[in-house]
């Protein structure tokens, strides 16, 4: 990865511009944000229903098991779930991207172009 | 023997063990990384065992098995808030604060904004839940002695709470994060063993049968079907309207405070790397899930073979009902002797989980106040490393010692809400102030200091003027009623407070920062320029 290096401001400021670091973070985005709203409105409508729909989470399924119950674990099935797949995805997507892009900066900063520890 | 006496004995092995780590981590902690972040080097699993141990306090251990067991499936309920509040902490916030941060929360706070203004804010933040949370499980420890073992004269009280304090103090003033860390590392052991143990043997009781364990449940309870089903704890009918939006109130407090608790955070800091960090949290999310699944075994198994009314004739809140179980069980498996025996081994597992729990947060609030306000505030970050510790060693004498006196006073009163209050605080300041300083742009001093006090404010100030402060049989002030507020967890109403203080704040002032933007934004996702792990 090249970065024009007479660009101006930070190593930083030029590699946030880089095309690289961009699909870094639009991966991580496009996954963490809607994955957030995604398991709030799940966990919300569960104690909404709690709250709300008492008949219906009073229904027994199977023996004394009714639909609280399975709809509590549930909750637990889905953060399980939900983490598996966030650490899959960031082994896989994220990850081997980031590595190269602080690759790509450390050696850069190893240059001598380490403005970012001069100014800390 | 009795199982008073094998209870303290076994609890003095475990005094004896953590002092041993204490003095072993001492010895080993000779920088400011090694006593705020114990030299960032325990690995993914050993930091998930201590976010478990750092986590799961008594609350959850002998609160949320006494709910169940009293109100049946609404403590279940309880339970999960507090589980799913991971995935934030997980997505959103581990890693990238590992990458940017360095001992303290106001680290990545105070990343591109003034420092000071920010970092006293999140500092007094920082104090003000730790010290809830703390003050809560030092009268809880209080309460147990008594429940436990039978001490119930005030200065039996005074005495364990002083005991717990001092103990305390010298895990975090001696052993530093390293110390701390061990000290709940081998706390989530022995709870995870433990209440592994007595769940296994209530299952077998019933013969691996969930269903007719819950029917049992539901007969002894004299509540029938309704045991098993929302509403006879939070947002009973008779409470109405009110009674559901509290119920959301809570939920969506406990779902979004974990992320924002400093203790909780400061945690992330202690391995090497951001994708240690996650690995730690993945570790932290199936030992809580384990343990919540646990507990909702120990409540019905509680409810089913010991009976609400024998545990609400014991504690009126259902804390013994764990202990109470365990020696029920133990006498039902193996005769009068497994009973003494369970009974005083699950005793002495919730005074390891009090005990682990206030080290975490005396640790998270003496860090803040030496790292923030002593080293950046008062000395604008020109004290040295040496002094800079020397100081949190203080502030955690200090702050031992002040909530050891307050536990002592609020001995009487009611403070089982300040455990909900913190996490209302944490995700209403706190919680706003990280996710913007994470992923908005635009984002600047004014925002962050508008966060913090705008939640922290709107949450204090509601929750003097709710029903559990005054104006209701179990208010902190039971004679007086100036409440107006309906709710008793402020929630609802503090958290979007917090997140629209924190925009107003921002697009006020004109304060932007193009170059440290870009520099939190590229370290926090790709770990360049992260704190490294210390080389001994």
């Amino acid at each position: 990865m090249s970065i024009d290096k007479n660009a101006s401001g930070t190593v930083y400021q030029r590699f946030q511009g880089t095309a690289e670091f961009q699909e870094l973070r639009t991966r991580f985005r496009r996954f963490a944000f809607p994955m957030t709203v995604a398991f709030l409105t799940w966990y919300l409508l569960y104690v909404v229903l709690s709250g709300w729909a008492r008949g219906f989470m009073g229904t027994e399924l199977f023996g004394a098991i009714n639909v609280a119950l399975v709809f509590g674990l549930l909750q637990f099935v889905t953060t399980f779930g939900i983490a598996y797949y966030y650490s899959r995805h960031a082994g896989r997507r994220l990850d081997p991207l980031a590595d190269k892009i602080r690759g790509d900066i450390e050696a850069e900063e190893a240059q001598g172009a380490g403005t970012a520890e001069d100014a800390r | 023997m009795s199982n008073e006496t094998l209870s303290i004995l076994l609890f003095l092995v475990f005094v004896a063990a953590t002092l041993a780590i204490t003095v072993w981590a001492s010895r080993n902690t000779k920088n400011a990384t090694d006593f705020y972040a114990g030299g960032r080097s325990f690995s993914g699993p050993q930091n998930g065992l201590a976010i478990g141990g750092d986590y799961m306090s008594a609350a959850s251990f002998l609160g949320i098995a006494g709910l169940i067991a009293l109100y049946g499936y609404d403590g279940f309920l309880y339970s999960i808030g507090f589980l799913v509040a991971w995935l934030v902490a997980l997505l959103l916030v581990a890693e990238l604060l590992r990458n940017s941060g360095r001992f303290t929360m106001a680290d990545v706070l105070a990343f591109r904004m003034s420092p000071r203004p920010v970092r006293t804010a999140a500092g007094v933040s920082t104090i003000t839940v730790s010290i809830f949370y703390l003050l809560a499980q030092m009268v809880g420890a209080g309460a147990l002695v008594a429940l436990l073992f039978g001490f119930t004269s005030e200065f039996a009280k005074g005495a364990t709470i002083a005991l717990v304090g001092v103990l305390m103090i010298v895990y975090v003033v001696f052993g530093g994060m390293k110390g701390t860390t061990w000290v709940q590392i081998v706390k989530a052991v022995l709870l995870m063993t433990g209440a592994a143990l007595v769940t296994l043997l209530v299952l077998t009781e019933f013969g691996f049968n969930l269903s007719s364990l819950l029917n049992d449940a539901a007969e002894q309870s004299g509540k029938g079907e309704a045991f098993l089903e929302p509403g006879l704890r939070y947002g009973t009918e008779e409470q109405g309207l009110t009674g559901k939006l509290d119920l959301i109130s809570l939920g969506l407090a406990l779902v979004l405070g974990t992320a924002g608790l400093p203790h909780i955070l400061i945690r992330f800091y202690t391995v090497p790397t951001a994708r240690d960090a996650r690995k730690s949290v993945m570790w932290g999310i199936g030992l809580i899930g384990t343990f919540y699944l646990f507990t909702l075994v120990l409540g019905f198994g509680a409810a089913a073979l010991v009976g609400s009314e024998e545990i609400s004739r014991v504690n009126e809140a259902g804390n013994t009902a764990a202990p109470q179980l365990a020696e029920k069980i133990g006498e039902i498996m193996f005769g009068d002797a497994g009973g003494t025996i369970l009974l005083a081994v699950i005793a002495a597992v919730a005074f390891a989980t009090i005990l682990a729990v206030v080290a975490g947060l005396t640790l998270a609030s003496s860090s803040s106040f030496a790292h923030d306000l002593y080293a950046h505030v008062f000395r604008k970050g020109k004290a040295t490393e040496r002094d800079e510790v020397r100081v949190a060693r203080i502030s955690a004498l200090v702050i031992g010692a002040v909530s050891i006196v307050l536990g002592i006073y609020a001995q009487r009163l009611n403070v089982a809400f300040l455990v909900a209050l913190a996490f209302a605080v944490a995700a209403s300041g706190n919680l706003p102030a990280i996710l913007y300083s994470l992923f908005w742009k635009r984002f600047n001093t004014a925002g962050a200091v508008s966060a913090i006090y705008g939640g922290l404010g709107a949450a204090l100030f509601l929750v003097i003027f709710s029903p559990v402060v005054s104006g209701s049989e179990k208010a902190l002030f039971t004679d007086s009623d100036w409440s107006w507020f309906p709710l008793q967890n402020p929630g609802l109403i503090s958290i979007p407070v917090g997140f629209l203080c924190g925009f107003v704040g921002t697009v006020l002032s004109k304060e932007y920062n193009a170059e440290k933007y870009a520099e939190i934004e590229v370290r926090s996702l790709t770990g360049a320029g992260a704190e490294k792990a210390v080389k001994h």
